[in-house]
């Protein structure tokens, strides 16, 4: 089957009901969040209609720099450890047995069942010293006595982790089921260790799809803001903390709103110059 | 309703029939009750619960006045609704228990219609500051409740009980302490002005905000949760995870109650007492009822029966009280409390939280 470009205005109808999701449900809430970035906040009331650049102004200082730096690290590195752990994985997934593939993809479906509060504190009695994982090292003589493993970076991540690497995992499934199995074979008859044909055939025949995950899971993981308040000290807590600190708390929402304008940006930023990186790669 | 009366006439439902009329008969207060209402906004769950069935039937059959209870969102959202509903003419509660900041908030923009005291006899059975006035002197609100955050220790680490706020800079307590994350809830300036420099006056100027914030920075290595959440802390707290730190007196006593090995200290320097007023928008056409609702919930015996039955701490002076000891001790305490300085957190308030931030987060 031919595709042909649209001829007629009618041609592009069914956009219509896509293009008035996106925007009722994106351009009208985003646009409302920049207009009220710029309202004058009055702390003894709410806000007031207003242009002003006083809430972009008050971000721009170095603390407020180092938790968005801190956000951004902590994103990314949560993106790199889910690739890392999803993408042998699903890998050698997609080589088993279609009864086992399909018993493995439900128990990481039923993980997203869980709520963000339940993994955080579930994780916060794991780390904990009273009922914790190092208890059982204890027993086993690993460990002389239970320690608290958190509040650290440490649970923060491994949290986070375990929160999007079923997401990391759904995502890679479909390339790595139709990744052609003969490029493997070519590669071990011509000598090469099964190790080696994985980093040399199939990682770079998955370079889209990785570059991908990446974003997905990194964007994910900039949008929480429980994690890392139930399991971090406060220097772990995000940019997103801070946000509703102010939204909720102080009811600051110029401030909040700016906040979250100043973060979609960076994050917009960020996500085209990997885009744009990949594909100046690709044409090298 | 009618559909299940109609569909099993039975026993229950006579008998039902039979009550309400009989209740009808004995209580004329009841049938008045439907030309005069009043409604009157609680925070919604536990406190709504509570009143629901503790108090506003009560004050119905007493009055003749109705009640009808709205569940509030806590945070300053009401406040909010309260404020746009009042431009527009509305009132979509005629009383509400606000918060202290709310209450200052509201009185920026003159949301409380002010109240007369002389159609509120039983408000001298007040303690003064639960009185919210204007800075022109006109009443805003009356002291509704009263809570109080004290020194919490978990008995089992713990054997003997912390005597002083001081305990939470004592670096033997080094990562015990758990907190409560923001300025405007956890009050640590208030208790650090009144442990280390002689009082809340000590947080008048600038210059002594920021002595209190050094002095504040020394407990955070001490500090091994800043929460938000309540449940996130209780639970360390009795599992001796997280062994002291700053929590509800009431909420702690309960738990204590039902064997957890917790205990609540009030300090020598005194627990930290929050508080809510009932305020009337201006919005309201119920001024009467109002008011005589507000002078109901004044009684002692009222304050009692909250004490009692929803743990609150009485807002009226304790020699009015018909509470024994041990239940005026489960909700409050002779030592002279901390009371916050709600004024900053209105005239300072984003100075106060970026500092705050700073201090825990930097």
């Amino acid at each position: 089957m031919r595709r042909e470009a649209p001829q007629k205005l009618t041609d592009y109808a069914p956009l219509a009901f896509p293009a008035g999701m996106l925007i009722v449900f994106f351009v009208v809430p985003f646009a409302t969040m920049i207009a009220v970035s710029f309202f004058r906040r009055d702390p003894a009331g709410f806000y007031s209609p207003d242009f002003v650049f006083d809430n972009y102004a008050r971000f721009l200082s170095l603390f407020f720099g180092k938790v968005l730096g801190f956000s951004l690290f902590l994103a990314v590195a949560v993106a790199i450890c889910c690739v890392v752990i999803a993408l042998p994985f699903t890998y050698l997934l997609s080589r088993t047995k279609r009864r086992t593939q399909v018993l493995w993809l439900v128990a990481l479906l039923s993980v997203l069942s869980l709520s963000e509060v339940i993994i955080g504190f579930a994780w916060s009695t794991l780390f904990s010293r009273t009922a914790g994982i190092t208890n059982l090292l204890v027993m086993l003589g690993i460990m002389s006595e239970p320690i608290a493993l958190n509040p650290s970076f440490g649970a923060v991540l491994t949290a986070m982790v375990y929160q999007a690497l079923p997401y990391t995992v759904l995502v890679l499934y479909p390339a790595l089921v139709r990744l052609d199995p003969t490029l493997t074979e070519a590669a071990r008859t011509l000598g090469a260790s099964p190790l080696k044909a994985f980093f040399t055939v199939v990682v770079p025949a998955l370079r889209n799809t990785v570059v991908a995950t990446l974003i997905m899971v990194f964007i994910f993981a900039l949008g929480s803001y429980l994690l890392p308040q139930i399991l971090g000290r406060p220097q772990h807590w995000t940019l997103s903390v801070l946000i509703t600190d102010q939204a909720i708390y102080q009811s600051n929402m110029p401030f909040a709103a700016a906040m979250a304008v100043f973060l979609v940006l960076v994050t917009l930023g960020l996500v085209a110059l990997t885009v744009y990186a990949g594909r100046k790669g690709e044409a090298a | 309703m009618g559909d299940i009366l109609k569909t099993t006439v039975s026993r229950r439902a006579v008998l039902g029939a039979g009550v309400a009329g009989a209740s009808l008969l004995a209580m004329p207060a009841i049938l008045r009750a439907q030309d005069k209402s009043l409604k009157v906004g609680v925070y919604g769950g536990y406190f709504k619960d509570s009143f629901d069935k503790n108090i506003f039937e009560d004050f119905t059959k007493a009055t003749g006045i109705a009640v009808e209870s709205v569940a509030e969102p806590t945070g300053e959202a009401w406040l909010v609704q309260l404020e746009q509903a009042a431009k527009a003419g509305q009132a979509p509660a005629d009383v509400s228990m606000m918060s202290q900041v709310a209450m200052l908030k509201g009185q920026s923009t003159e949301l409380w219609a002010p109240l007369d005291m002389g159609n509120i006899p039983n408000g001298s059975n007040l303690i003064d500051h639960f009185v919210n006035k204007y800075p022109d002197g006109r009443i805003a609100g009356i002291g509704a409740v009263a809570w109080y955050i004290t020194l919490v220790t978990n008995t089992d680490v713990y054997k003997e009980a912390p005597t002083s706020w001081a305990a939470l800079w004592d670096p033997a307590n080094a990562d015990k302490l758990g907190l409560l994350a923001l300025v405007s809830n956890s009050f640590l300036l208030e208790v650090t002005a009144k442990t280390h420099f002689g009082g809340t006056n000590a947080l008048d100027t600038e210059e002594g905000l920021l002595k209190a914030f050094e002095k504040l920075a020394e407990v955070k290595p001490n500090v091994r949760l800043w929460y938000r959440d309540e449940a996130q802390f209780e639970q360390s707290l009795k599992s001796g995870e997280i062994p002291m730190g700053q929590y509800y007196h009431d909420v702690t006593g309960l738990a204590a109650k039902d064997g957890q090995p917790v205990r609540s200290t009030f300090p020598k320097e005194g627990g930290i007492m929050d508080s809510g007023c009932w305020a009337l928008s201006r919005a309201s056409q119920k001024t009467e009822e109002a008011h005589a609702f507000i002078n109901y919930m004044c009684q002692p015996a009222i304050q009692a029966t909250l004490s009692r039955k929803v743990g609150t701490a009485p807002t009226v002076k304790r020699d009015l009280l018909d509470l024994t000891a041990e239940e005026f001790a489960a909700v409050s305490s002779d030592i002279e409390p901390i009371i916050p300085r709600y004024d900053l957190y209105t005239s300072k308030a984003d100075w106060l939280n970026q500092k705050w931030t700073e201090m825990i987060a930097g």
